[in-house]
């Protein structure tokens, strides 16, 4: 990130403490994570220890501090999608993907996160793949989903 | 945008109290104005509007609902509208035109009279409208 | 009326309305049918949902396929859908009007009256529903102490958690010393399972912020923080206009009708931390630190937001105010139980037909709310036992179905109201598994502040997880009993404090269940993946191969048309086989 788009999003919170939160988040948004560079200058222009931002971004559960592939594939695993069979569906994404929940693919395509409910119970299992969300879902519906995960790959590579 | 003040407020809740009528579907009487392919070739969507603003002409838009639906099986008998009162079977017109229509709202929907002329059939219930 | 809210946006709602909308273009009724958007329906099971009004046609499960014949035979025809019709389970008539199914019709919505039937984007369409006259009257014909007699009046209690009475907290916060009153919307909808707080949100924004406005006059506070999760983008962009709105209507900001009222909202998105649902943790969270809770008293309505007296109330707490001082405490007490007055809304999730948000008078029963609202439990299962309030909650058995829900009757059970989040479970859930999964849940979630919660759950997790593996004896299910009891009395805050709630519950109704995983090495439920194997009986199969291509680890064995068979020592047990078996061919043992 520039570091005048970083300068913009910290004066959205008035470089105050208190919206440090916001502002990592704002960063995650545009980096789907936080980088540590970021994280320093944060900290830096805030004028707080880095450990504390650094204690933040540890203490939410929504920050990641490494980097997250182009595709963000979320699992839910609250209450209602672990009663109807979320934990099936999760297994499913680490088999035909590869990789382990929270991890993410070496070429940095696709990583696959667990979540705590994302508030559609009504619709479970839930999957939500890039803010899209995928209700009812079964083992079959995963293998649509990581086919399209990597057709939108090929299309991404032929542009 | 000024601020609301209670009279505007209370302004823009009756402005939008029709609004909840109709979703509600609280009004004392509907005119259903039936318009399938039949009923729009007969004329239905100028009995629309005509209707439309005699409702408005009456300061009726409170109590009287005017709403659409589709072909009501009698294609015929197009123009159609149906008449509903609240409490009262419904009442189904025929042959229509955009007078006899605007007698029919003002005589029956409002009036309370059953302008009994141009009574297609007594219906059980609004036809099309389940 | 196309419901836009995150369940049916997920199914597509938002292409079947820009289809509805072309296809009434090309039939030339834009003049006579209105397309509107609305916030959640509450019927999520059956979305995407149209409503079309004034006839109260409910269509169900619409695609953007099913349009053009939908425009054609019915706005047309003057038609219903038959095929887009409702059907109850188990039954073949089809209903088509809202009223009459019998999910919308036990219900009695308060805080969901207009969910569906509004734009939640257009303020004025709220003010048509009679909104924010409640703000009128609470601001220029009552004085805040009145206000809070109101409430108290009405018997509301916190529809978070808790359920402290919402009129006592404002009087204690209004009478607390101090100046720059705080008024906290807790929208951090943290419980797994529950999501009322984010309808609510999407469908009538502008209730909360009324409820808020009022709330902020009872206590004195001219500012106000929404604490909103950021996992609810459309919520979140809907709060916002509504502000935005309100803002621009005098309805926020200084002097608010002339009262002399001043009230500012501010929107704060929380970090996702389950534990910052404890108002002190929430506190700090909103003051931009990391969410670990302080010892109380001194309490948030003495001590709270930057040292200054605070009030936290709940979306659903709040969104009940403004209906309460409309209609008077009194006509809202008249409902529910001696205890508990009023509504509740639940989201009734899990293996229940009706998935949803229901709103009914408290102290209405358990099977009412599973059987008549929820239709019963899908697939001719069995009902085996239904969990309330989500991980500080417990498990309820069938025995106990006829339990009249409110506050005391759930907690004399062993379970708490908590949010409203109820996960019905049916003969093939295993309440061994349902604990350690509540468990691992509360493990991530601790803050680690105590000794008691970090490691005591950390501990209780290890031997459930010994439980379901297999490797469980009868020893570590007394120290688990034991564990759960020291957790209990020891930490520091509500999170600890109830978090082996799942585990003495479910030891309560069903260690039956834990003692068939230790003694027998069996899941009864057949969910335990250690203990279960998958079996294809013969009778049934047809040799059609479906398992056979659906198995990842080609454990399946047998030629097409021919009985199919497992191989136990290559199966992963992952259960595609028996979600691919249309014959129920693969059982579980």
């Amino acid at each position: 990130m520039n570091l005048e788009m970083l300068d913009e999003i910290m004066r959205t919170y008035g470089y105050e403490e208190s919206g440090v939160v916001a502002m990592l988040q704002d960063i995650q948004r545009k980096e789907r994570y936080v980088p540590e560079a970021e994280l320093r200058l944060v900290a830096e222009r805030v004028g707080i220890p880095a450990s504390r931002v650094y204690g933040l971004a540890t203490f939410y559960r929504s920050f990641s501090l490494k980097p997250r592939g182009e595709h963000i594939i979320n699992v839910c695993l609250g209450t209602a999608c672990h009663v109807r069979g979320g934990a099936r569906v999760m297994d499913k994404f680490t088999r035909d993907i590869g990789i382990q929940p929270g991890e993410t693919t070496p070429d940095g395509k696709v990583t696959i996160e667990p979540v705590r409910c994302v508030g559609c119970c009504g619709l479970a299992p839930v999957v939500v793949v890039d803010e899209e969300v995928h209700g009812k879902m079964n083992q079959k519906k995963v293998s649509r989903i990581v086919e399209e995960c990597r057709g939108v790959h090929r299309e991404g590579v032929q542009a | 945008m000024p601020r609301v003040s209670v009279e505007e407020l209370k302004a823009i809740r009756e402005r939008f109290r029709g609004f909840r009528r109709l979703r509600e579907g609280k009004a004392r009487a509907r005119v259903v104005v039936h318009m399938g392919a039949c009923g729009l070739k007969a004329g239905g969507r100028n009995i629309l509007s005509r209707l439309l603003a005699a409702r408005e002409q009456e300061r009726a838009g409170e109590e009287v609902l005017v709403t659409v639906s589709g072909c009501a099986g009698q294609c015929d008998q197009e123009p159609m509208i149906t008449v509903e009162v609240e409490g009262e079977d419904p009442v189904r017109y025929g042959r229509l035109n955009e007078e006899t229509a605007v007698r029919i709202l003002e005589e029956h929907a409002i009036g309370g009279r059953v302008v009994s002329e141009f009574v297609c059939v007594p219906s059980r219930t609004s036809g099309g409208v389940p | 009326m196309a419901c836009a809210g995150t369940g049916c946006l997920s199914n597509r709602s938002a292409d079947v309305k820009k289809t509805l909308q072309e296809e009434i273009a090309r039939h030339g009724l834009d003049d006579e049918v209105l397309v509107v958007s609305t916030g959640c329906n509450g019927f999520c099971e059956q979305g995407p949902i149209l409503v079309a009004l004034p006839d109260g046609i409910f269509y169900q499960k619409v695609t953007v396929k099913d349009v053009p014949g939908l425009v054609e035979k019915y706005l047309l025809g003057g038609e219903p859908v038959e095929s887009l019709l409702y059907r109850p389970p188990g039954q073949k008539e089809a209903v088509a009007r809202m009223k009459d199914i019998q999910f919308f019709r036990d219900q009695r919505p308060i805080v969901l009256r207009n969910k569906g039937l509004i734009d939640p984007e257009s303020i004025d369409e709220y003010i048509g529903m009679d909104g924010y006259q409640a703000m009128v009257k609470g601001l220029l014909e009552m004085t805040p102490e009145q206000i809070v007699e109101e409430v108290k009046k009405s018997g509301l209690r916190g529809r978070g958690g808790a359920g402290f009475p919402t009129g006592v907290k404002w009087e204690f916060c209004r009478k607390s010393p101090g100046n720059g009153k705080f008024l906290i919307c807790n929208a951090d909808e943290g419980d797994p399972g529950a999501f009322m707080d984010r309808s609510i949100l999407e469908a009538d924004p502008h209730s909360v912020l009324e409820g808020m406005v009022l709330a902020a006059r009872a206590i004195g506070a001219s500012e106000g923080v929404v604490y909103v999760r950021d996992e609810y983008p459309l919520a979140l962009r809907r709060l916002q206009i509504a502000i935005q709105q309100a803002g621009d209507y005098g309805f926020l900001g200084e002097d608010i009708l002339g009262s002399g009222h001043d009230f500012r909202i501010r929107v704060v998105r929380g970090g996702g931390a389950f534990v910052c649902g404890e108002e002190t943790a929430l506190i700090r969270s909103v003051e931009g630190r990391p969410g670990r809770p302080v010892p109380r008293p001194p309490f948030p309505a003495q001590k709270g937001l930057w040292g200054r007296p605070t009030v936290i109330n709940n979306v659903e707490t709040l969104s009940n105010v403004p209906t309460i001082l409309r209609e008077g405490g009194e006509w809202y007490a008249r409902m529910g139980t001696s205890s508990s007055r009023g509504t509740k809304v639940f989201s009734l999730v899990g293996k229940v037909n009706n998935t949803g948000l229901v709103e009914v008078p408290m102290g209405t029963t358990l099977r009412q709310i599973i059987f008549d609202i929820g239709g019963g439990i899908p697939g001719g299962k069995r009902f085996k036992a239904i969990q309330s309030g989500g991980p500080s909650g417990g498990c309820i058995p069938e025995s106990l179905v006829d339990l009249p829900v409110d506050y005391e009757e759930l907690t004399k059970v062993g379970a708490i109201m908590g949010s409203g989040g109820l996960i019905v479970m049916d003969e093939t859930s295993c309440m061994v598994d349902v604990a350690r999964f509540f468990l691992g849940f509360l493990m991530d979630e601790s803050c680690g502040k105590c000794t008691p919660c970090r490691e005591g759950i950390l501990r209780m997790h290890e031997i459930l997880t010994d439980i379901t593996e297999g490797r469980g004896t009868m020893e570590q299910l007394a120290l688990l009993e034991e564990l759960a009891l020291a957790v209990k009395d020891a930490s520091l805050c509500a999170l600890g404090g109830t978090a082996p709630n799942p585990v003495l519950s479910t030891l309560r109704y069903f260690r039956d269940e834990y003692v068939a995983h230790i003694r027998d090495r069996k899941c009864p439920a057949g969910v335990c993946r250690s203990l279960i194997h998958y079996r294809i009986l013969s009778e049934r199969c047809t040799g059609c191969t479906a398992c056979a291509r659906a198995c990842p680890a080609e454990a399946v064995k047998g030629k097409k048309k021919e009985k199919h068979e497992i191989n136990a020592e290559v199966c992963i047990r992952c259960g595609a086989c028996h979600e691919a078996c249309n014959f129920e061919a693969v059982q579980v043992y």
